[in-house]
């Protein structure tokens, strides 16, 4: 039997879960377009974000007033959902990659506790609103790059385990400046318990155009590692044994991934359990391969949070849940049927 | 061709030497074994011949001393087969010897169907075709110990480090891999350096015989000359006969009680 003849191909790269991903986004952008409270035709607000599309022009038939609702406030707002829900769900199966952790999501090195504390800071300083975003992306760089500035003290060639642990310490200490602030400002604890538990803007496409070139940044440094962080399943050890510098590799991912997870946080506050269980459903659907796995978890991501973010605003007439209070809702029993009705994967 | 030399290597953790000024040199399609009771320093050397540790003195690959090449270089002339590889959950056999690939591979580049067909002929020839498709963390442990050497022959390395490649092996395929790297290293003219807790088969392999005792080398030449029931009892704490064979010694574990 002559090696060339073999009927073996390389494992396909298998188109099923990314079809199936790109599917549910699409059912789950449509859902948020469609339903409201403001009771807009469904029909008609699809044709007047048609119309949007250059060089199609369409009449939907709406009021002026309806087209601003579904052009200044769901399309936005969707469409935020999915760019956060894709960077933190991507940036969490990028940090579980690199430190071989499946408890690994995009708040590992402090980026939750350092955005917390950037935000408590504008808040209880009576700053503008508008200062929350930037102190909480500041605070969240600064932790991770705090986190790896203590990893480094014994020397830069240092584990993943000691980064991680680094980062506990810094999380710990920032949560805890933090719980302080708030403790001596009582007075806003509602407003950065609201933060804290997440919300998407309603400030139109703002938050939006703040967002992308971070997103779109931190994606494509995470795509370019892909095949990197397949080799860093072997360990530190052997993937530099076979010509993969494992420190640059984990430079570079954590690099990529703290940025889009520090601006999605800064724009959304908190939210909860995307970057964690996404890419673990994502990775039993498609393997471990980080070729299929960051893509999937990209869509998946966004058709998570893109379908929380629909039941946060229509599930309870009259107000809003915080869409951090639903992704754990909804995300930790989801995660859990997952988990006990999978099979082992035996091949 | 590139042959392997250092001198006085030395290698510590925390403080605590390991390896105590060691001295060798192998042409290429020789075979040295490495052979020492445990904790020796056999698999510390290995690593820091490897580049993976830092390492004091001087090793040299071919005409270039390790510490000034890089990371891919180093990967692409030497191929380590670990005592303990790390088994990665859910990766198939065919994409853990496609790592072998990975110094080939352009940076921001995927491996191409040279690659794929390199990987086919290796599985082939370590009659892993069969399991191509299987998670390596479903293999038997013999079958494991056959996709990593897989992985280290796909890596057309011409330094091959052996880290007690046969512990998992039944008796037909331990002689079936030394075999078979025996035969690559005369056709291919590789460096073979292996620890071998087997003095039989390490007699029987090397060229040359290297023990180790807490770092530092105590005697190297010829397995006749190194294996002699004395030296083995003195440094292993075994009692052994050893055979004189023309295929080289035999070493013997006899009891003397019972
Ligand atoms: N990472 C480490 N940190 C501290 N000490 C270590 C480390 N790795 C190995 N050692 C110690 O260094 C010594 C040499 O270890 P090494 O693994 O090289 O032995 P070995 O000859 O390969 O033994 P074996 O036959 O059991 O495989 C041992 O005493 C071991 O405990
Ligand atoms: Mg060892």
């Amino acid at each position: 039997m002559s090696a060339a003849t073999l009927p073996l191909g390389p494992p396909r790269p298998r188109l099923g879960p990314v079809v199936v991903s790109v599917g549910v986004l699409m059912v789950a952008a449509f859902g948020s377009l469609v339903l409201g409270p403001a009771g807009v035709d469904p029909w008609r607000a699809i044709v007047e974000v048609l119309d949007h599309i250059p060089l199609v022009s369409l009449d939907s038939g709406l009021s002026s007033q309806e087209a601003a609702i579904v052009w200044q406030i769901r399309v936005p707002r969707l469409v935020l959902a999915g760019l956060v829900g894709a960077t933190l769900a991507g940036s969490g199966a990028a940090y579980q990659g690199v430190f071989r952790n499946p408890l690994a999501d995009p708040y590992l090195l402090g980026v939750a506790a350092g955005a917390g504390l950037g935000a408590t800071i504008a808040i209880v300083s009576g700053l503008p609103t508008s200062t929350i975003p930037p102190l909480a992306f500041t605070g969240a760089v600064v932790a991770v790059v705090a986190a790896f500035g203590l990893a480094s003290l014994g020397g830069s060639r240092r584990s993943g385990a000691t980064l991680i642990l680094s980062g506990v310490a810094v999380a710990a200490f920032f949560t805890a400046m933090q719980t302080y602030l708030q403790q001596q400002h009582a007075d806003t604890i509602r407003q950065v318990f609201s933060w804290i538990l997440g919300r998407l803007g309603t400030t139109g496409w703002g938050d939006v155009r703040t967002l992308v070139p971070y997103a779109v940044v931190s994606w494509l440094v995470l795509f370019a590692y892909r095949r990197h962080l397949d080799v860093m399943a072997v360990g530190e050890e052997e993937a530099s044994t076979l010509g993969i510098d494992p420190v640059r590799v984990r430079l570079m991912v954590v690099a990529g991934a703290t940025l889009g997870a520090a601006a999605a946080v800064a724009v959304s506050g908190l939210i909860a359990f995307v970057g964690i269980i996404v890419p673990h459903i994502v990775r039993l659907a498609t393997g471990p391969s980080h070729r299929v796995l960051l893509p999937v978890s990209l869509t998946g991501g966004a058709a998570f949070l893109m379908t929380a973010d629909l039941v946060a605003r229509t599930v309870q007439s009259g107000g809003e849940l915080p869409i951090g209070v639903v992704t754990a809702f909804v995300g930790a029993p989801f995660f859990a049927f997952i988990l006990a009705t999978r099979r082992e994967v035996s091949a | 061709m590139t042959g392997v030399s250092c001198r006085g290597v030395t290698a510590r953790y925390n403080g605590a030497t390991v390896l105590s000024g060691v001295d060798l040199a192998v042409r290429p399609g020789e075979w040295l074994v490495v052979v020492g009771p445990n904790g020796a320093g056999k698999t510390t050397l290995l690593r820091a011949l490897a580049g993976v540790i830092p390492a004091g003195g001087d090793i040299v690959l071919g005409d270039q001393k390790l510490n000034q090449m890089r990371r891919r270089e180093v990967a692409a002339r030497v191929a380590v087969v670990p005592q303990t590889p790390v088994v990665p959950d859910g990766v198939t056999v065919f994409d853990y010897v496609m790592l072998g690939r990975t110094p080939y591979i352009p940076y921001w580049g995927m491996e191409g169907p040279a690659d794929r067909q390199r990987v086919t002929t290796v599985l082939e020839r370590l009659d892993l075709l069969s399991f191509a498709g299987r998670t390596v963390s479903s293999l038997s442990g013999g079958e494991r110990q056959r996709a990593v050497l897989a992985r280290a022959l796909a890596q057309d390395a011409s330094i091959l480090l052996l880290d007690e490649p046969t512990t998992a092996l039944d008796l037909g395929h331990q002689q079936q891999v030394l075999e078979l790297v025996d035969g690559l290293r005369r056709e291919a003219g590789l460096v073979v350096i292996s620890t071998l807790h087997d003095l039989t088969f390490a007699a029987q392999f090397g060229d040359r015989v290297l023990l180790l005792v807490a770092g530092e080398v105590i005697a190297e030449g010829r397995p006749g000359q190194v294996l002699r029931a004395e030296v083995v009892s003195e440094h292993f704490g075994a009692t052994v006969e050893v055979i004189e064979r023309p295929d080289g010694p035999v070493v013997l574990p006899v009891r003397t009680r019972g």
